[in-house]
């Protein structure tokens, strides 16, 4: 029923005219960005085309729009992007269901999947370090980060799920001889990705492994703030081999086109990394138009619990790495730190100095550790948090101002003497800024860290591996680190409790976000 | 001191260069006792076209305390999941790189056609190494709830440790790759005997182990006679698994010499006599088609061959009819002349055994429909044969030929045709061609193997298990299930809260 009221609204679903759009498109229109890097730690050159990528095609978007991305270490621009808008969703979508329907799909075996995503990875591998630097002017990154992480885990994340293609299992159910009962576990199709600005290429394939693994079609929406990696991308894909429309990824924003991927009728399931905030408003789109399939990984203020038998100086360690990786950019930073009465002082005095010796600058000056934030928007936002912080009550132990007077940086940010209605207690700030909160005993901090609407992750650190294990296991969660904090593994499944989400990334969990299960029931013999 | 031997490629005016030492710790090396060769025949010619070291016992003991080493040290536990998947795709890619030259080695020493051996036998070792490669990073134990308080308790899927692999001459590289690839990808070390006639491509493989990077002592290779280097493997009080292809007769030694010595843990892949069963019902000229692909496919020398077929009575004249047409187009000659489907078979004393064989029918008083003539040339070629008017008893019927010999035989009923199937110690495959449904569901359960082919025939895939119920062996090869058979699981019970009070 929903699909004949999209073909009465899309023109270009119906009849022959999705062919006539399709064979239209032309690249011509685009522009190339070329950019020379000669940085202390990368020289070397990048140039590509900046267009939409639409079934195989690099194409300018229908309103021939543009976006700026802007370097959040200047404020400066790097370079204009085409703009998708809601016409090029559709366009894209029909791309996609074509690529469905004749060269991907059920028309690919596993092992040519697998062939294709290996030989993805093999060129990843060839691009890293100029992958790595895309991010690290795009995002603020440190070079060193995108490196070591981003661009390694990424290329680890798709020849994982290069793994899986040819792994797909359904069973066979056993019911009598008279029948024969088994599932086929297929792919979803048309899939939309929304994919979030603090590990853009990472998120990428993170969300792009497993759905071509198990042969869905994808139309993606990097975020506008952090469309490079994303757009280079599209090249190797090409290169890679993947047919036409497989993979298409339309630059754009929220309010448009992820507004139209979540609300689009042929779109069949939606994947998105971002806010909350956002999140509910797509898992609404998806339920109002054709309750399409969702998966969400979405904010989180995670616990962090030291205890006093913990190994101090290597909490101190996991704690800094915790709330201060990336900037404070992960949905996962576990930015309420917990520290138990007996060693508090000791705790916030260690603490301290290490958070001192992390060196803000330039991503790609060779010491930096954090570089700048991402947008104005989100300096503005931390900021804004800082403030409120400071009128609600709360002790800037230190930092809490900006660093430098070019590009959107702040100094990493200690609270303490919060109370737990505080903003900066209870809200996601996506910053720098760590609250430093002192308990007495086991029950007051798991209530305490499980006072919270979010439950993407949380860390416990103890010399007692019974006190740890018991912890962990209390906490509402959907990640426990026990004397780690932000460790992630492309086989080890992540996702949220609670109103950090909903389905798990990674593993083999991720699979089945991305297949239908069929239940295939032959009679045999039974007579009616 | 190390060996290479040039071997001419007289199709292409080509040299194959092979190490021909033993292959220990990532270098080739002689015998630390012996100085025995192993002769490596071309079948098509019957002439000697290299000789190997033939490694000892005393060999299999450094080998052995090789891939030991390794195991406790640069691998087993000691290397990650990522790690084991790169390497063993790079392997793969070496082995696409060098599909030809192996393709064209494996045709010298095996006789099969080039074509076959680079697309089919090659190809697909190919990609049942990218498979298990894919495995590596995904071994999971599993979490068990205990009480959901207080203990917990998890599994641990580690790798078994050192590894006899031995393996057979009718698919020299594929059956390698079937070996070494869920080994590596679960973390074993190897010690890998290959045929004493058909060694050449598995010294050739070794040396793109070593390209490939994998520390020395994880793979290692001893060409050695059966009842010396396979009895040692077999013995052998620090291997702890065994991995076994070949002869039934074979099987049951390796079996027991496990029994004896360490209680080494066994999967063993043997003979068969599959049955495939022709229902009226049929789509004859398809049918005529696999059963062909049954028993010529690598000159019927394959553990599935589908040598018995019993054709339902009603269409049993024509059937025979397009079978022999269609097995009658089956080109038997030199694996390097491109119309060549089948080459020679193997050996000397393979040539004489089929012959045996085939001599045996005509004795017991099966009829000769086609073939059963010798050539008179060079090589030891044998063209399709089949038999009917065949009984239970006869030989050709109850055992495993090994050759292009086909037996057909006849019944009136579903329920004689099961009978007549299951009428064999092996269990290995079977197959049945029939367009009723509901007697595909109902036969396909009641065959009494480990594979059941439904209107096709010895068709394979990387992802799907492979091995034999009765005595056509123990354990799975390939899917998922292949990795069991390299892993031990360990379970791991946890006390995270209860107090003991003692006593009781």
């Amino acid at each position: 029923m929903p699909y004949s009221d999209t073909n009465s609204r899309n023109p270009f679903i119906s009849g022959t005219k999705i062919e006539a759009v399709l064979t239209s498109l032309s690249h011509k229109m685009t522009s190339t960005f070329t950019y020379e890097f000669n940085t202390p730690i990368y020289k070397g050159k990048t140039s590509f085309d900046t267009g939409l990528y639409i079934n195989g095609k690099f194409v300018e978007g229908s309103d021939k729009s543009t976006i700026d991305v802007i370097n959040p270490a200047t404020g400066k621009l790097i370079t204009k992007v085409a703009e998708a808008t809601p016409k090029d969703v559709d366009i894209a979508v029909a791309a996609a269901h074509k690529a469905f329907e004749t060269t991907w799909g059920l028309n690919m075996g596993g092992a040519e999947r697998s062939k294709l995503l290996a030989k993805l990875a093999q060129l990843m591998e060839e691009h890293q370090q100029e992958l790595a630097a895309l991010e690290a002017l795009d995002n603020g990154k440190t070079f060193t980060w995108a490196m070591d992480v981003d661009t390694t885990f990424a290329i680890d994340t798709i020849r994982y799920y290069a793994g899986w293609a040819d792994k797909i299992h359904g069973q066979v159910q056993e019911t009598d001889e008279k029948k024969l009962s088994y599932t086929r576990h297929e792919p979803i199709g048309v899939v939309g990705q929304i994919i979030p600005w603090n590990f853009p290429l990472l998120m990428m394939s993170w969300k792009l492994g497993p759905a071509l693994a198990t042969g869905n079609c994808i139309v993606m929406k990097p975020s506008e703030f952090t469309p490079l990696t994303a757009i280079r991308m599209c090249e190797l894909i090409h290169q890679a081999g993947f047919p036409p429309g497989t993979f298409n990824l339309l630059t754009g924003y929220g309010n448009t086109v992820g507004a139209a991927i979540s609300s689009h009728m042929k779109i069949e399931k939606v994947a998105f990394t971002g806010s909350t905030l956002v999140g509910r408003k797509i898992m609404e789109a998806a339920a109002k138009s054709n309750l399409k399939d969702i998966t969400l990984e979405l904010g989180g203020k995670s616990p962090n619990i030291i205890f006093n038998d913990a190994d101090l100086d290597q909490a101190v360690n996991w704690a800094a790495h915790g709330i201060y990786w990336n900037h404070g950019q992960a949905c996962c930073a576990g930015s309420r730190i917990f520290v138990q009465s007996g060693i508090y002082d000791q705790f916030l005095a260690k603490f301290t100095e290490k958070t001192r010796s992390l060196k803000v600058g330039d991503p790609f000056d060779v010491d930096s550790y954090q570089g700048p934030q991402v947008s104005k928007l989100q300096y503005d936002r931390i900021m804004d948090y800082i403030q409120s912080g400071k009128d609600q009550g709360a002790t800037v132990h230190l930092g809490g101002d900006r660093n430098g007077t070019e590009g959107f940086y702040i100094n990493p940010t200690i609270f303490t003497d919060t109370t737990p209605d505080m903003k900066i207690v209870q809200e996601e700030i996506f910053g720098p800024v760590g609250v430093v909160i002192k308990f007495e005993d086991e029950e007051d901090v798991i209530r305490q860290a499980n006072d919270t609407v979010f439950g993407l992750a949380a860390a416990v650190f103890s010399q007692n591996i019974t006190r740890a294990l018991t912890t962990a296991h209390r906490l509402k969660a959907g990640t426990a680190w026990v004397n780690c904090v932000n460790q992630l593994h492309s086989n080890v499944p992540f996702g949220g409790f609670k109103q950090s989400g909903i389905g798990r990334e990674l593993g083999e969990y991720a699979l089945h976000n991305y297949t239908a299960v069929k239940s295939v029931q032959v009679n045999l013999g039974h007579i009616m | 001191m190390v060996y290479t031997a040039k071997i001419p490629v007289p199709a292409s005016n080509k040299e194959i260069s092979v190490s021909t030492g033993l292959f220990i710790n990532n270098e080739f090396v002689s015998s630390v006792d012996s100085s025995e060769v192993i002769q490596c025949f071309n079948p098509a010619t019957e002439e000697v076209i290299a000789s190997v070291v033939a490694g000892s016992s005393k060999d299999i003991d450094v080998a052995v305390a090789a891939a030991r080493q390794a195991f406790k040290t640069t691998w087993g536990k000691n290397v990650t999941g990522w790690e084991r998947s790169r390497l063993i795709n790079k392997l793969a890619d070496l082995i696409e790189r060098d599909s030809q030259e192996l393709a064209e080695l494996e045709t010298l020493n095996n006789g099969k056609p080039v074509a076959v051996a680079r697309d089919f036998d090659i190809g697909d070792s190919i990609q049942c190494l990218r498979y298990y490669a894919g495995w590596a990073d995904k071994i999971t134990g599993q979490t068990i709830e205990v009480d959901n308080k207080n203990k917990m308790a998890f599994t641990r899927h580690e790798p078994i440790g050192v590894c006899g692999q031995i393996i057979p001459w009718n698919y020299p590289i594929n059956m390698w790759a079937w070996k070494v690839a869920p080994a590596l990808a679960v973390g074993c070390t190897i010690v890998m005997k290959p045929s004493e006639l058909t060694p050449l491509t598995a010294l050739k493989l070794s040396e793109l182990v070593v390209e490939a990077g994998f520390p020395p002592g994880v793979i290692n290779t001893v060409p050695s006679l059966g009842n010396v280097g396979g009895a040692a493997l077999s013995a052998h009080l620090d291997v702890d698994k065994i991995a076994f292809t070949g002869s039934t007769i074979t099987g049951r030694k390796i079996m027991e010499a496990a029994a004896k010595s360490n209680l080494k843990k066994v999967s063993l892949e043997l003979g068969g006599k599959s049955p495939q069963l022709i229902f009226e019902s049929a789509d004859l000229q398809q049918a005529a088609a696999w059963t062909a692909l049954g028993i010529c496919y690598n000159t019927g020398q394959d553990c599935t061959a589908g040598s018995r077929v019993y054709v339902q009575d009603s269409v049993y004249d024509k059937f025979i009819d397009v079978l022999v047409s269609t097995v009658k187009e089956t080109v038997i000659g030199n694996g390097f002349d491109k119309n060549t489907g089948g080459g020679p078979l193997v050996s000397k004393a393979q040539f004489d055994r089929v012959w045996g064989y085939i001599d045996a029918g005509k004795a017991e008083g099966a009829k000769v429909v086609l073939g059963g003539e010798r050539r008179n040339t060079k090589g030891y070629f044998v063209d399709p044969t089949i038999f009917t008017d065949i009984n239970s008893e006869m030989k050709i019927v109850k055992e495993e030929i090994f050759g292009p010999v086909l037996s057909i035989g006849r019944f009136k009923t579903e329920e004689e045709a099961i009978a007549l199937a299951n009428n064999t110690t092996y269990g290995l495959g079977a197959g049945l061609h029939s367009t009723d449904a509901s007697q595909c569901m109902r036969v396909s359960g009641l065959l009494e193997a480990g594979t059941v082919w439904v209107n096709q025939y010895n068709m394979l895939s990387n992802n799907v298990p492979f091995g034999g119920k009765k005595q056509s062996g123990i354990g799975r090869e390939l899917g998922s299930y292949a990795l069991e058979e390299y892993t031990s699981i360990k379970a791991v019970h946890w006390n995270i809260g209860e107090k003991l009070q003692w006593p009781l």
